[in-house]
């Protein structure tokens, strides 16, 4: 269905090519998965499927891209609009229409259907998606799954053949996540669609692929079966780090194929009496220096007490008591759109709750002038590059040391720590997604808070860079800042917080060490905990450190 | 009228149609009491059959703009007062300006003619404002874009577009600005202000290019393969009739002219621009997703404007009593009977348009948050608050 002949593509901006001699076949009704670092060229390649690239962003393309017999040098994307379906990362960024049924009928308009074929398309993709009750909604306010999979529908009523898409679930809680999974893998099995779909969290996705595609980092690809790119990959999900440990054959994709091996495991583990991993530690080598905060009297880095926040007529947080200490990470889970933003914005002053109190460092944020919360509490916004404010990565430095009156390279010390070699002429957009948070990490700490607050901080990043930075939080952690990170990502959670906050619905539902809230959850536990359930293991880590005692 | 039972929206052309009926009216008559009774008619009929989406607030905004319109009126008589009426109420004093400034004064004599003067004035704007409120209220904005001829898509797109990235623009400020708080820098004020509008102008700009990716991808902008000769001949179409209508409007209002230049012309050159915009449509191979019918109702609530509009021009024209009121003497206004009854038609969709289904109702943030582009346009596309990143 899409063939790649010996293709490179160069943009004109950049010396070497970004994909080099590429040779790729995608047959009819699979998914294939499309994996690897940041800046490897997944979105360039993706785009090459419908003619994005070079016919939109320039660069010089040579070889050949055919999809379903079309060349895409004779034909633009809109000529493949029939074939070629594409839904970006930000669905609503590709909204035209205001309505979910306009958005449906809108790509079927610009290809000139018949009225009677429009309205039969609209119907049988709104069951086949599950949006029946949302047709007349406004776009702007449905949640993060539903608009995805509008998204999808939108590009589904042309009735194309290929389907791709650029990190549909990175934004989604894991809920939603899975809705759109679904959906996707009912249209390759009964519709027999063809999707390429590119997807930083693997263990979400992996035990759909049927082909996997690597992009090593230098312009070339692997591809193959899911089970033999991922035993030599160099990132996999947590599933397939077990497996690998464990030397279990064939691979395991899914937390199913592994339980089904993982009976000789878990008796292994059952020699050592208590799971080490009730204070998870990324590694081994040093244990966890922090402990769960309530247990024992660390200072108090903030306090929230009854606090309620209303937009409208609609709650937000209701009757929320919270108090955040040193040296503690603490995860705040829960739904898109349950609170977690606005909790973090309330702690920072963004926010004015409208009954109860917040106190950070034993002040209320609200009446603190700019300057002296910087040294109390810092956040992350969910877009880190809100933060940056100059032309360049030196210039930014620069600012925030003067910001935060820390002496002059403190900012650019933090970033080297996370982030090695950026160009300090580089322009803050240029960077990559993981670049850009570190550089706005390196920004807040700069200040050197007592609270850290990160929101959805690992949004498109790939496995090195978020183990990178469950580094930097814990050494923040060990150094004796409270750290709050708002997330989606189980297994981020897993690896690095002591301390687990449920929201839902405004109010918090659990409250209390990782390994009691999250191991019974069907949302909220690690692969490696459903792996080894009853026992309670989080991490593949942990299980790592413990099989030698176990012998 | 229980025929049209089935909720559906009005084609937004009719209400448009209507409304600028009402507007008309408007236009030609200074008495209050008529002004008055068309801004209730039109509020009656806003009343009963407006949504619950958010532009259905565009009549409340309108009121308001209305009634600033008449308080700067009044407020400019009594400063500029410039009606030499016999009743004097207050004689303030007056500001002497310089030579040049001859013919302006600032003070002076305030005058129960002056003031009653501008009020009428006033009252007037506020009333046609309300008629195209009442527009605005009722027919939805985005539909109405629909209705245009397939020639002129593009531009209705890019009106949808600007839109839709209006409010999302403000919201990028709001969101800005709160990140400058967390920059330990202020939020505040100009300062505040100008270190977000950079970067908010390119968050909009990278949203245009992911929103042009998006139609690109989905077949926007697709021609159908039209032969050179045809394309000429639009063309020829399109600029000959449009041509035509120019001279045939100078014609109009050219005294000198000859008759054969004026209304004829019109008319011909009226026909050849709309037969090239026909023609220029095909080239377009778009159709369109469940158009609004354009039925017995839609007819009606025409007509239900263009009675008011036609009966007070033409009561006008016979200068018929109570239409213009005088400013002195100062009389009580007198209620003509025709234009009442002309006015009250105004009042059909009322029963004569089948209730409005409209999108649902949509969680709007408070007053605080609301933004100033939503108070204008009514178009407070505002998104869920609790899915607003910081």
């Amino acid at each position: 269905m899409i063939h790649f002949e010996s293709v490179t593509i160069t943009y004109s901006e950049s010396s070497a090519p970004t994909l080099r001699s590429i040779d790729l076949h995608v047959p009819e009704g699979e998914l294939c998965l499309v994996v690897g670092r940041t800046g490897s060229g997944k979105s360039t390649l993706l785009r090459a499927v419908n003619g994005h690239v070079p016919h939109f962003t320039g660069g010089t393309l040579a070889g050949r891209v055919t999809v379903a017999g079309r060349d895409t040098s004779t034909h633009r994307p809109r000529d493949l609009a029939d074939v070629v379906g594409v839904v970006g990362q930000d669905p609503l960024a590709g909204f035209v229409t205001d309505v979910v049924e306009d958005e449906l009928a809108y790509g079927m308009e610009s290809l000139g259907l018949a009225p009677s074929v429009m309205r039969k398309r609209v119907e049988e993709t709104l069951d086949l998606l599950g949006l029946a009750d949302l047709r007349s909604r406004p776009l702007r306010t449905l949640s993060g799954g539903e608009r995805q999979r509008v998204a999808i529908g939108s590009v589904l009523t042309t009735h194309p053949s290929v389907l791709v898409l650029d990190e549909p679930t990175s934004a989604l809680d894991p809920g939603a996540a899975e809705d759109v999974l679904a959906a996707l893998q009912r249209l390759v099995h009964d519709l027999g669609l063809t999707v390429l779909l590119a997807e930083h969290r693997l263990e979400r996705v992996v035990q759909y692929a049927d082909r996997m595609v690597r992009l090593t980092g230098d312009g070339g690809l692997v591809s193959g079966d899911p089970e033999t790119i991922l035993a030599t990959s160099p990132v996999a999900p947590p599933v397939v780090e077990l497996g690998r440990l464990a030397g279990w054959s064939p691979l395991p994709l899914s937390v199913r194929d592994a339980r089904r091996q993982a009976g000789p495991l878990r008796a292994r583990l059952e020699l050592v009496a208590v799971p080490p991993s009730a204070v998870p530690t990324p590694d081994p080598a040093t244990p966890g220096t922090a402990t769960p905060g309530p247990a024992t009297p660390a200072a108090t880095r903030a306090e929230l007490r009854g606090v309620t926040i209303r937009y409208g007529s609609k709650t937000i947080l209701a009757d929320v008591d919270l108090a955040l200490f040193a040296g503690e990470v603490v995860a705040v889970m829960g739904r898109n759109g349950a609170g977690k933003s606005t909790l973090l914005g309330s702690i920072v002053g963004l926010r004015r709750p409208d009954s109860g109190t917040v106190r950070v460092g034993g002040q209320d944020p609200q009446g603190m002038p700019p300057h002296e919360l910087l040294a109390r509490a810092g956040l992350v916004p969910q877009e880190a590059s809100d933060l940056l404010l100059a032309e360049t990565v030196d210039g930014e430095c620069a600012a925030s040391d003067e910001d935060a009156h820390a002496s002059p390279g403190t900012t650019r010390r933090l970033l080297d720590d996370f982030a090695p070699g950026i160009q300090g002429g580089a322009h803050p957009h240029d960077l990559s997604e993981g670049q850009r948070l570190s550089l706005a990490l390196a920004v807040v700490l700069a200040a050197a808070p007592a609270l850290l607050l990160l929101d959805e901080p690992t949004r498109g990043l790939d496995y090195p860079t978020k183990r990178c930075l469950v580094q930097v939080l814990r050494a923040s952690a060990a150094a004796g800042t409270a750290v709050v990170l708002a997330t989606h990502d189980v297994e981020l959670v897993a690896e690095v917080a002591d301390r687990v906050v449920v929201i839902a619905d405004g109010e918090i539902v659990a409250d209390g060490p990782t390994v009691d809230v999250v191991i019974s959850s069907p949302a909220f536990a690690p692969q490696v905990a459903k792996i080894l359930a009853p026992q309670a293991w989080l991490t593949v880590a942990a299980v790592a450190a413990a099989l030698p005692e176990a012998g | 009228m229980t025929g049209h039972a089935v909720p559906r929206a009005l084609h937004p052309g009719a209400w448009w149609l209507w409304a600028l009926g009402l507007a008309t009216a408007a236009s030609r008559t200074n008495n209050l009491l008529l002004l008055a009774l068309l801004v209730v008619v039109a509020g009656y009929v806003v009343a009963a059959r407006r949504t619950r989406a958010p532009w259905a607030r565009a009549f409340r905004a309108s009121l308001i703009l209305g009634a600033v319109v008449i308080v700067v009126r009044v407020g400019f008589e009594i400063i500029f007062s410039t009606d030499p009426g016999p009743t004097v109420l207050v004689d303030l004093p007056e500001i002497p300006l310089p030579d040049w400034a001859a013919g302006v004064s600032i003070g002076g004599p305030v005058t129960l003619q002056g003031l009653l003067g501008a009020l009428r004035d006033g009252a007037q704007i506020a009333a046609m404002i309300a008629c195209v409120g009442a527009a605005n209220a009722l027919a939805n904005p985005s539909r109405l874009l629909k209705c245009v001829p397939g020639a002129l898509y593009e531009v209705g797109v890019s009106v949808v577009v600007a839109l839709t990235l209006a409010p999302q623009a403000v919201e990028d400020v709001q969101r800005l600005r709160r990140a400058r708080r967390m920059r330990g820098r202020t939020d505040r004020g100009f300062v505040g202000f100008a270190s977000v509008a950079l970067p908010s102008l390119e968050g909009a700009l990278q949203r245009s290019l992911q929103l042009a990716a998006s139609m690109d991808a989905r077949g926007y902008g697709r021609r159908a393969q039209i032969p050179d000769r045809a394309r000429r001949i639009t063309s020829a179409l399109v600029l000959g009739g449009l041509m035509g209508m120019v001279l045939g409007l100078y014609g109009l209002l050219d005294a000198g002219s000859p008759d054969a230049l004026g209304l004829p012309l019109v008319f011909v050159g009226g026909i050849l621009a709309a037969l090239g915009f026909r023609l220029a449509g095909r080239r377009s191979v778009r159709t369109r997703y469940r158009p609004d019918p354009w039925k017995s109702p839609e007819w009606i609530t025409v007509v239900a404007g263009a009675v008011p509009a036609v009966v007070l021009v033409l009561a006008r024209v016979a200068d018929e009593a109570g239409i213009v009121v005088p400013v002195s003497p100062i009389t009580w206004p007198v209620l003509p009977l025709l234009p009442v009854a002309a006015i009250i038609v105004g009042l059909l969709p009322t029963w004569a348009t089948p209730p409005q289904e409209g999108p649902e109702e949509t969680v709007i943030a408070s007053a605080r948050t609301r933004s100033p582009v939503s108070a204008v346009y009514g178009q407070a596309q505002l998104p869920d608050p609790s899915e607003v990143p910081l």
